[in-house]
């Protein structure tokens, strides 16, 4: 259970999955104590869930921290939409064009970005992302919509859609006639999620993956060990651009708009958060990270002055009205502080995020409970009995 | 004809002539060594053969085709692998993830998608790095990170990593230093060991008790230029040598 948590390898990792599908497909349940249990919000720690988990595959293995990942989120979303638009409201075709695309873009933003590395290579995706943020809010307007955003339209293309009488309500994605909002949305992304997660545990196991830490931990050495150190680093960058892509499109199959502001800056930043909060180089860790930040984000975000005064109206008042002021700064709109200083007090006192946290707790009741955890490593490196 | 053959290799730091005019004939399955005062040009002259540094004139031919200009991971697939002189390896990895890195380049070349498949499922590369751990005597710390291993531990992890490749050319830089007597020992006879095998090898060291027990040639190099090469018995008693170190600033 707590190799669930680590890095740790092991052929259990089928076992793993299951675990985690289970607790995935469960969240309706074990959530509702913590208020979180509606699909809005599950939908969106399952998609930025993908999201950090494929943005893990590059920055946690290789180390290279890009800083414009949004860009793909964003260009996921709007394939997903035209994808709509031309061809109709299934979700699969949706969901495959925008890899694709979202592939190709990381091809060609990777190619040039991955010439240089360290900070160079995080300012190179920073200005790529952003570039893609202007096109899409002005100069592309005729295929993004600009400020308004992309949408679907009852008189578009729509190919394969039976056409629709009158006006029957907004247009949704569908399989089979089930729409893809509220909990069949939130499973549909779930069911992706363990897809996803599954493909990145083979990854970290696989040589490739193996190649790919060995970047982090020292390129030039694997340069002269015969590696063309290259290719694996731009594999890797459009592998995390295509779960990105995926999870732009899962964002229009839940609501399908696409909005040029998934693009911007603050958007990659977020996705950095996430994976440092969680746990960088972890299966699970960008997953709880992008779950906690949604779930601060709701609830920080949901606040505004009356709640606050409620909240203090027990106190005099004049401090009423200070505790009022200065907590308000904190949520609503400004959440984000928050955000910040939560993010401060990790990387500060817990640089290896939630999980690191979780695994420390987990030692520590392991220990107080008197049963020593040994770790595999020890067990196989301890001399055989009778040596 | 040599199996490698260096013409007239000239490099310029800056105003500091690095390396002056340097000819050398390796042998095939030979070892040559080069001997030199510090900041003879000895590691220089090792990077010009592995696409770290390119020599401002002057060739580099192995097997009868160049290796100027071809990059770090090319020189390498051609056979031509180097022991760094600080050793360089994979400090968040496993002893044995470092030597199985090498063992998949040499399978696989420079570059493999090999992104589905479980590394346990390799089981011939992970037996070579296990095999090759055991002959450097590390094989009980396969599964610790190398962080924090001794210099000397770290040396023959290099080791390792560079004999799992089955090298055409292995280049030595210093490969003792920092090792104990014992250690020492258990070295050159490992060098021996692959020196059955054909493999030709170039050696740098300061330690005359290896150079003496591995050379075939000998070459000293001081100050950028090749003042003797010849036959490890008459380079002992050569005047030139002796004025070489005995005038070096570091001895
Ligand atoms: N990249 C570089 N830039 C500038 N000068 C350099 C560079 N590399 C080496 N040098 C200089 O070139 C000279 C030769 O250095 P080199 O490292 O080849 O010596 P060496 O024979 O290997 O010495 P040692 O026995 O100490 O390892 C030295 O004076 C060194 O300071
Ligand atoms: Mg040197």
């Amino acid at each position: 259970m707590l190799s669930l948590f680590t890095k740790s390898s092991e052929k259990s990792d089928l076992l793993l999955l299951a675990l985690f599908a289970v607790v995935v497909f469960a969240m309706p349940i074990w959530l509702a104590p913590f208020g979180a249990a509606y699909p809005d919000l599950m939908q969106r720690f399952a998609i930025y869930g993908i999201f950090a988990t494929g943005f893990n595959i590059l920055f946690g293995l290789t180390g290279y921290l890009s800083f414009g990942h949004a860009a793909f989120l964003g260009v996921g979303s709007y394939t997903a939409v035209w994808t709509f638009k031309l061809l109709g409201m299934n979700p699969i075709p949706a969901i495959i064009a925008a890899i694709i695309v979202a592939g190709l873009f990381a091809l060609l933003i990777g190619f040039i970005s991955l010439r240089r590395s360290g900070i160079y290579f995080s300012i190179l995706t920073l200005a790529f992302a952003q570039m893609c943020y202007n096109l899409a809010y002005s100069v592309l307007t005729p295929i993004t919509n600009g400020e308004t955003g992309l949408r679907v339209l009852r008189d578009d293309l729509r190919l394969f859609d039976a056409p629709t009488v009158g006006d029957g309500g907004p247009l949704l994605s569908h399989i089979g006639g089930i729409e893809m909002t509220g909990m069949p949305g939130f499973y549909f992304a779930a069911v992706l999620l363990v897809i996803m997660v599954g493909l990145a545990m083979r990854i970290f196991r696989s040589p490739f993956g193996m190649m790919l830490k060995a970047v982090k931990t020292n390129q030039t050495r694997l340069n002269y060990t015969g590696v063309n150190t290259r290719p694996y680093t731009l594999a890797a960058f459009v592998i995390s651009g295509m779960y990105a892509g995926l999870a732009g499109a899962l964002l229009c199959v839940i609501d399908p708009l696409a909005g040029a502001e998934r693009m911007q800056w603050t958007a990659s930043g977020e996705v950095v958060l996430m994976t440092i909060l969680g746990g960088v180089g972890t299966i699970i860790g960008p997953i709880l990270g992008a779950a906690l930040i949604k779930y601060f984000e709701n609830i920080f975000s949901a606040f505004n002055d009356q709640t606050l005064n409620d909240i203090f109206s027990f106190l005099p008042d004049q401090l009423q009205e200070g505790f009022v002021s200065v907590t308000s700064l904190f949520v609503g709109e400004g959440w984000n502080l928050s955000l910040g200083i939560l993010f401060v007090i990790i990387v500060v006192f817990l640089p290896g995020g939630v999980t690191e946290g979780l695994n420390r707790i987990g030692r520590f009741g392991l220990r107080r409970l008197g049963i020593g955890h040994k770790s595999k490593n020890e067990d196989e490196t301890s001399p055989a009995p009778g040596e | 004809m040599g199996i490698l053959e260096v013409r007239d290799v000239n490099k310029n730091f800056g105003g500091l002539k690095a390396l002056h005019n340097v000819n050398l004939d390796v042998q095939e399955g030979s070892v040559h060594a080069i001997i030199g005062p510090n900041g003879a040009g000895k590691s220089t002259l090792l990077n010009c053969f592995i696409g770290r540094l390119t020599p401002d004139t002057g060739s580099v031919m192995f097997n009868g085709s160049t290796l100027l200009g071809l990059k770090p991971h090319e020189i390498n697939q051609a056979g031509v692998v180097r022991v760094f002189q600080t050793p360089e390896i994979f400090s968040e990895l496993s002893l044995l993830e470092n030597v199985m890195i090498p063992a998949f380049a040499k399978r696989d070349g420079a570059f493999k998608l090999n992104a589905f498949s479980d590394v346990a499922r390799h089981g011939e590369i992970r037996e070579k790095a296990m095999h090759m751990l055991e002959e450097v005597g590390l094989a009980n710390d396969r599964d610790k990170t190398s962080s924090s291993m001794s210099r000397g531990d770290k040396r023959r992890l290099e080791l390792a990593m560079c004999l799992v490749q089955d090298p055409v050319l292995l280049l030595l830089d210093e490969p003792t230093a920092g090792m104990s007597r014992a250690d020492t020992n258990a070295t050159i006879d490992l060098l021996k060991k692959i020196g059955g095998r054909g493999v030709t090898k170039i050696v740098i060291e300061h330690d005359m008790h290896v150079v003496f027990s591995l050379a075939d040639r000998i070459s000293v190099l001081a100050q950028g230029t090749v003042i003797v090469e010849d036959i490890p018995s008459k380079i002992k008693g050569n005047e030139k040598v002796q004025e070489a170190y005995l005038g070096g600033a570091h001895l």
